[in-house]
């Protein structure tokens, strides 16, 4: 995953006069700089991941995502509609996946709410699909416009049952781009539901973005059947873990339930055959480990004390670990771009090398708790929680670190 | 727009093409239950217009209804309680060639899915709605609905129910669907035909099957055997045509029967169509 973080202090106004790597020599032929939001990269990563179905209901700081989707997918041949709620959104886009669509929805905190039952219909029935959740202030309506980092819990566990799923987190403009291209891959190849965690920075601020991509990132569809109708079993076990779908009207004609069901897709209550599910739906994820977890670290090598850090704030922990250094710190970033499932190796690894941890976040504390977790007492795992719901600022993050430093 | 009435179908044809025959029996209606009347009907009307089983969905939402399509062999679909509609919504939008049909009950339709039931009408997409009508959840063992009766009891109106019943096809009506009909599970006859024009029409089209529920409600209202809650249907129902010409006073704690309403509306997917080609998406 290339990503091209630039110097924040650095506004992108020029190609001639950018710095860093998002300049990469000049612009190839049909490649265009473009100043955009990350609420837009994303519907543009979108339609280029093949996205032709997408149904909202307006939300602040999300709303964006739903007037470009409806301006721009019916040129494309593709469909737009605004449901009743958020409920209905996240049910029609399982209903379009189901018709064959690739399709996805965008929302923030209260809409994400109301997703949960559905959300988790889709992990049951296995029905490939996106929501990107801008997250603002909460709880409950909380602050529309103020940027927040505390639904990596409810990103994980907000549906009920035991279940697994697919949460990336970009930190760029570029990288809303790339990763919204990578959520709908990975939605289809393993087909369940991925979660695209933005919050109101990432998807407000404007930064340039060079596209078509230097290199087109492959596009993935999710497996089909081969056989004849009369063989296909929806939901076997097979070596992926990850079953054919056909689309209804495909001549497939098999049943979907979001009760506990067999190999075929019907309900039963038999104790070898649920247990047999729960552990697939799991394990397609979790053996797939080493193609979903993107992990990016920096500076780390001579470091003693690292800065664990996802979305807008490892913008401010970057700038912060940049400052330290000059200052002569030992001290490096790592950023989680899949927050689940949880980069387990790469914080058990940081633990072994590291003295020191810190987990700067704008929640009352959620990531770090998954980093003590793994850390397993190995060395120091320091909590920077803020919940001003105001970006994390770089100053903060480095009075931390500069505490911290031996 | 009714069609001429035909012979009846030898029911075992129906039963072996139709039926998932071989997995999913015996079902779990209980005796006495409308339920299976209405899926006969279903089949029915489906056979007669001659539709593909590739290109049918038969969906639902949760409750005794819910059931139905897992013993048919179509494109059957499960959904959550009351989303069924918002469902089958993206799924005609996706792919407008399947003929959507969804089976709701009375609290599935009208209550947890109020919201998305007024929606579809009022956006007619090409869907058919089916909701059976029995007053009551069944499945959770007989608890009040918005389609129960005033003053009727159930495991949570213990001593009466003081809420007023939706009258589901005023609901649908006043919401915008164009084609709105009532049939009841004694007129299997009418009912089979009210569902076939559901079916062809192009909109948003409901059928309300007024249906029974020995075990529960009719259990915790008195209302007798299965045999007499069908003659309860029988006794209740006025066809549309004759109720026109009844006074009001006259139509109190009756049940009219037949198309209630049907006329032409542009159909979502068509006018979604136009969106494309407008803004220049038409392949």
């Amino acid at each position: 995953m290339a990503t091209k973080n630039k110097n924040p202090k650095q506004p992108a106004v020029t190609r001639k006069k950018n710095n860093g790597a998002a300049r990469a020599g000049a612009l190839k032929k049909g490649q265009k700089a473009l100043l955009m939001s990350g609420n837009e990269a994303c519907v543009e990563g979108a339609l280029a991941a093949g996205v032709n179905f997408f149904a909202g209901y307006p939300i602040t700081p999300a709303t964006e995502i739903a007037e470009l989707m409806a301006r721009r997918l019916p040129a494309a041949g593709g469909k737009f509609i605004q449901m009743e709620d958020e409920i209905a959104s996240m049910a029609a886009i399982i209903g379009a996946g189901i018709g064959g669509a690739k399709a996805m929805t965008a929302t923030s905190g209260p809409g994400f709410s109301l997703m949960q039952e559905n959300l988790g219909f889709a992990v049951m029935a296995e029905i490939p699909c996106v929501i990107a959740h801008v997250q603002r202030g909460g709880p409950s309506t909380g602050l529309p416009t103020h940027p927040s980092q505390a639904d990596i819990m409810q990103t994980r566990w907000g549906t009920h049952g035991d279940h697994s799923i697919i949460v990336l987190c970009p930190n760029s403009v570029p990288e809303t781009y790339t990763l919204t291209i990578t959520a709908i891959n990975m939605s289809e190849r393993y087909r369940t539901p991925v979660i695209l965690l933005l919050d109101e920075v990432i998807a407000h601020m404007r930064e340039k973005i060079i596209l078509p991509l230097d290199e087109p990132m492959d596009i993935m569809e999710r497996p089909r059947p081969s056989m004849p109708p009369e063989w296909y079993i929806p939901y076997e076990e097979t070596p992926s873990l990850v079953p054919p779908m056909a689309a209804f009207g495909e001549g497939y004609r098999y049943h979907i339930t979001g009760l506990t069901h067999d190999t075929h897709g019907f309900p039963t209550q038999k104790p070898a055959e649920i247990e047999a599910l729960n552990r697939r739906l799991r394990l397609k994820i979790e053996q797939n480990r080493k193609n979903i977890v993107m992990v990016q670290a920096e500076f780390v090598d001579d470091a003693k004390t690292a800065v664990f850090a996802c979305g807008s704030v490892s913008r401010s922990a970057r700038r912060a670990v940049v400052m330290a250094r000059r200052g002569g710190a030992k001290v490096g970033l790592v950023r989680p771009l899949t927050i689940w499932p949880f980069p387990v190796v790469a914080v058990q690894r940081l633990a072994q090398r590291m003295d020191t941890i810190i987990v700067p976040e704008m929640n009352q504390g959620q990531l770090v708790r998954e980093v003590e977790r793994h850390a397993q007492g190995k060395c120091r795992v320091v909590s920077l929680p803020d919940y001003k719901c105001e970006l994390l600022t770089p100053e903060t993050i480095l009075r931390k670190i500069l505490e911290v430093e031996p | 727009m009714s069609l001429p009435h035909r012979m009846p179908h030898r029911t075992s044809d129906l039963l072996y093409k139709y039926l998932r025959t071989d997995k999913k029996f015996p079902h779990l209606w209980c005796p006495g239950c409308g339920n299976g009347i209405v899926m006969g009907s279903l089949i029915r009307a489906i056979d007669r217009l001659k539709l593909s089983q590739d290109d049918v969905v038969v969906m639902s939402g949760i409750g005794c209804s819910g059931r139905m399509p897992v013993y048919m062999d179509f494109n059957t679909l499960h959904t959550t309680h009351g989303r069924a509609l918002a469902f089958a919504t993206g799924l005609k939008l996706a792919n407008p060639a399947l003929q959507v049909i969804v089976v709701m009950g009375d609290g599935d339709a009208t209550a947890i899915g109020g919201n998305h039931f007024i929606h579809a009408a009022r956006r007619n997409i090409d869907i058919t709605a089916i909701v059976i009508n029995n007053h009551i959840y069944g499945m959770t063992g007989g608890q009040y609905s918005p389609a129960t009766p005033s003053g009727d009891r159930s495991t949570t109106s213990p001593m009466g129910n003081i809420e007023r019943p939706f009258d589901i096809c005023n609901l649908a009506m006043s919401s915008g669907a164009p084609f709105v009909a009532r049939g009841t599970v004694y007129h299997v006859t009418l009912l089979d035909r009210l569902i076939e024009n559901a079916i062809a029409k192009r909109g948003f089209a409901v059928v309300e099957a007024m249906s029974t529920c020995p075990t529960t409600y009719g259990r915790y209202n008195k209302k007798g055997s299965p045999v007499d809650m069908m003659k309860q249907l029988r006794d209740a129902a006025v066809p549309a045509d004759k109720a026109r010409e009844m006074p009001d006073a006259d139509l109190q704690g009756r049940l009219i029967t037949g198309v209630l309403k049907d006329m032409e509306l542009p159909e979502y997917c068509d006018l979604y169509d136009g969106i494309i080609e407008r803004a220049g998406g038409a392949s």
